[in-house]
């Protein structure tokens, strides 16, 4: 049953005392955005930016479409497709869900913990400019040999200089080198806001559980990263300085490329898919209208994921002979891992249940990703199986897995969360009949672009070729050529477009709308929705206290269960109980609560705002032009280099608030 | 009891204050503010910086651990020489073990300083600390030096690869803390280390310690180890 609540008319906001800046100007217009350091903004610059590459890397998806549709089709060179295909995976891993996610954490953690920015709000913007150039030099490669070629893994010795010559390689592991400071960056501000900037009260269990996945997701990017520096700088020194890492005749090993791509890339994949589970563990419970069922189940599996997460590496390398033993290993612990993971479905599902469902775009969006997540799931288990897995290697079975966990997982939840939060950004609603036509659109397209991929795949269609014959079973339909799956995948893929052309088309109507976006358009549970939309520049006038899970739900509901003697309020619709947000500390002292204040009561005239400022670009254009001198010629290097301690000597030097 | 659902009876989700709320206290109090200059409360009470340090220490422990790592798996597996007890002075490296983790120690000296606010006493621990460290590197570089001229390169072999690689990312860590300990010792000097706390000192020590002690390791499993 849908139950639709009418939606309440935004507080006009009291009378605030402006907020006074620091001992630096504050600027405006263009030259403001590049001086930011509000966690905001800088979220905005994140999503927006990582939106483009999305579509940089869904147009790369399109040709690689067109060219698989038909048997023997010339749309693009053998040489173009292997850039395409290494470029949509580089671009929508490291370019697209990453740096989406990295947006809602920058927006969306500081206001659901109650602080007022993120640790280091100068690293912040340092770690979003490092991204972006990190990206445009990625992309610059187009321009020069041509783009990266070698996958999105990399595979050392074909990454090597024996193989790949040209400098294509060098773009990709430098640029990868620079966005993995970006990563890093980001991963340790995030870390200590969420320990350390906890309003009171915000003890860790009463963290909201997109928080908690933020938390983890931080800390798995922070091991798991220097793997892949480390394996990026040993390809780098094998093919700029002639070391023999990777280089077979001196007795250098491949597999070690593999080992140390895939511990850092197994854990990567719960980098992109946590962020998600987080924002979909929001919005169910806020459109059921209960709260997260088993709140603690689905803290420790998001945990226990983390930690399993760093010991299932190999299963990525059943091929390659690594014997029996550690195959076995390797096997139960990639069983072991998704039963985590089924605790968080059936939490999710519990949620629902007994709800009063609300089915909007962003819940629709959520659905979807429960559903498609756990057909990816599933699939995911097969290949724990190892002579399961040798069969699917390298064929499209295994492209339809991951496509069913990244795009019907990590891409629904971003896009339930951009519905979700759209309000909290821009201050405006997005068109609901226009977001379900997206949902729909996308949601069939989907299921039209990657399902028939599991029937190719398992009728032996191998990944990455450029084509196929006719005769060779993965077309011609009814004695028509161009008729088959792959055509069919092909138009999946187009339906998605279109889907996604409604949503661009929404959000710039939404965009050009007035700006009249109720605080809290779906009655929240959580403390972002307590602030308006957008919030202001300092997010919380005063720290709110927070005593109990679901802070927001519980204290607008508050004073009636004061009212009724009760330390429970009740969620109810319609008169029909359907969940409870406890306090668990029903009378605090006065006493307590002058002290609370105090600690956090310093002088009432002056808000924490820190300072714009320049030196994170300048510090994070310096980087690049250090990286990009191993490609053009180490007088940039050095140059970058010279920029790059200027901006640092600045940075430490400057006042920041 | 129950409760009406409309959250237009709700009380105004106020940002501002909630002290109107007759019922007891809104979510939003208690300020937000902490003087210019000065840092907000923390939930742990650790300071954010340290903080900070602790995590990019266990970022950096991956690190080191991936090159040991590649290190290990290539041990021995070389097609040509020379091999490691060819070319190893223990002793030799022992004495520049030593003088590397006695910085430790003058590190320590210099915290100890700077808690007493004893400006002239912590600029002679910080530039003895950053001695030491430079006697290290010089050292490493004579080492190095060395190995070239036995024929042992950074192209040569397998060995050489993983060697070079794993001991110059260590040296780079010293260098960088050689030049954080004399931009600390000016600092002391241009009186802009007396109002702050301890803290920088705290955090330079810490990351100077990790590097004495990712170096124990080093030596042990790549010296030492047979």
């Amino acid at each position: 049953m849908a139950v639709t609540l009418p939606r309440p008319q935004a507080p006009a906001a009291p009378a605030q005392a402006a907020p006074e800046y620091g001992t630096l100007p504050a600027y405006h217009g263009f030259v403001s955005w590049l001086t930011t350091v509000d966690h905001k903004r800088i979220g905005i610059l994140y999503g927006s930016t990582a939106f483009a590459f999305f579509l940089l890397g869904g147009l790369e998806a399109l040709m690689i479409r067109i060219q698989l549709a038909t048997p023997g089709s010339t749309f693009v060179s053998p040489d173009a497709f292997n850039q395409l295909f290494t470029m949509h995976g580089t671009t929508m891993i490291f370019l697209f869900v990453m740096p989406m996610s990295v947006a809602f954490f920058n927006y969306i953690v500081p206001l659901q913990i109650g602080a007022p920015d993120v640790a280091f709000p100068r690293l912040n913007a340092f770690s979003y400019w490092t991204f972006l150039f990190g990206g445009i030099f990625m992309n610059l490669s187009y321009f020069f040999d041509g783009m990266p070629d070698g996958g999105w893994f990399g595979y050392a010795p074909l990454t090597t200089i024996q193989f790949s010559p040209s400098h294509r390689i060098d773009f990709w592991m430098l640029s990868l080198q620079i966005l993995g400071v970006a990563s890093l960056a980001g991963a340790f501000n995030f870390l200590v806001t969420i320990i350390n900037m906890r309003a009171p009260g915000m003890s860790l269990m009463r963290m909201p559980v997109f928080t908690w996945n933020t938390l983890i997701t931080s800390f798995l990017l922070v091991f798991a990263f220097p793997a892949i520096t480390v394996a990026l700088i040993l390809l780098m020194f094998d093919r700029l300085y002639g070391t023999n890492f990777y280089y077979a005749p001196n007795g250098g090993d491949p597999l070690l490329w593999q080992h140390l791509f895939w511990i850092f890339g197994h854990p990567e994949v719960y980098i992109l898919i946590l962020p998600a589970m987080g924002m979909v563990s929001e919005i169910l419970p806020v459109f059921s209208k209960k709260p997260l069922f088993g709140y603690p189940f689905v803290v420790y599996a998001t945990v226990a994921i983390g930690f399993i997460g760093f010991g299932v590496w190999s299963h990525h390398m059943f091929t390659t002979g690594l014997g029996p033993i550690a195959n076995s290993f390797f096997a139960a612990s990639t069983m072991l891992i998704a039963v985590p993971t089924g605790v968080k479905i059936f939490n999710w599902m519990g949620t629902m249940y007994g709800g009063a469902i609300r089915f909007t775009t962003p819940m629709l969006f959520a659905i979807g990703f429960v559903s498609m997540f756990t057909i990816g799931g599933l699939t995911g288990v097969m290949h724990a199986i190892v002579p399961v897995d040798m069969q699917h290697q390298d064929s499209y079975f295994v492209v339809a897995h991951f496509h069913y966990v990244l795009f019907g997982g990590a891409f629904f939840g971003i896009m339930g969360g951009i519905y979700f939060w759209w309000s909290k950004f821009t201050g405006r609603m997005l068109d609901e009949k226009l977001g379900k036509w997206v949902f729909w659109l996308v949601f069939a397209g989907f299921n039209l672009t990657f399902g028939p991929m599991h029937f190719l795949g398992v009728d032996g269609m191998p990944r990455r070729v450029y084509t196929y014959g006719a005769n060779q079973g993965w077309s011609g339909w009814f004695g028509m050529d161009w008729l088959g799956w792959n055509m069919v995948v092909t138009i999946g893929a187009f339906i998605i477009m279109v889907g996604m052309l409604i949503f661009i088309y929404s959000a710039f109507k939404a965009l050009r709308g007035p700006k009249d976006a109720p605080t809290d358009p779906w009655d929240g549970a959580t403390l972002e929705w307590s602030l308006p939309s957008p919030p202001p520049v300092y997010n919380f006038a005063v720290a709110p206290v927070v005593r109990s899970r679901d802070a927001f739900w519980a204290w607008k509901r508050r004073p009636q269960a004061v009212e009724a003697g009760e330390n429970v309020a009740t969620l109810q619709v319609g008169g029909h109980t359907v969940g409870h947000a406890e306090f668990e500390e029903e009378h605090p002292s006065e006493e307590y609560l002058a002290q609370e204040r105090n600690a956090y009561y310093a002088d009432p005239a002056t808000f924490h705002i820190p300072n714009p400022s320049f030196f994170p670009i300048i510090a994070a254009f310096g980087l690049t032009c250090l990286a990009a001198g191993m490609i053009f010629g180490y007088a940039l290097s050095i140059a970058g280099f010279l920029y790059l301690i200027v901006a640092i000597g600045g940075w430490a030097m400057e006042p920041t608030s | 009891m129950s409760i009406a659902h409309d959250v237009h009876s709700a009380p105004a989700p106020a940002h501002g204050g909630g002290h109107g709320d007759h019922h007891g206290p809104g979510p939003l109090d208690g300020k937000w503010s902490a003087p210019v200059g000065h840092a907000l409360p923390t939930s742990t009470g650790l300071d954010n910086r340290k903080l900070l340090m602790w995590l990019f220490l266990a970022s950096d422990c991956m690190f080191f651990g991936s090159l040991i790592g590649t290190f290990m798996v290539y041990k021995g597996r070389s097609t040509v020489g020379p091999s490691p007890h060819e070319i190893f002075d223990i002793p030799y490296t022992s004495v520049s073990a030593f003088v590397l983790l006695m910085s430790s120690l003058t590190m320590v000296l210099a915290l100890a300083a700077i808690q007493r606010n004893d400006q002239p006493r912590l600029r002679i621990w910080l530039i003895t600390t950053a001695l030491l460290g430079s006697v290290f590197i010089g050292g490493q570089y004579y080492e190095f030096t060395t190995f070239y001229s036995e024929n042992l390169t950074l192209q040569h072999s397998l060995f050489g690869s993983s060697l070079f690689t794993l001991t110059g990312f260590h040296g780079a860590h010293v260098t960088i803390g050689i030049f954080w300990l004399l931009y600390m010792t000016a600092m002391s000097w241009t009186g802009r280390l007396n109002s702050e706390q301890p803290l920088f000192i705290e955090i330079a020590g810490l990351y100077w310690h990790f590097v004495d002690i990712v170096w124990i390791v080093i030596f042990t499993v790549v010296y030492l180890l047979p």
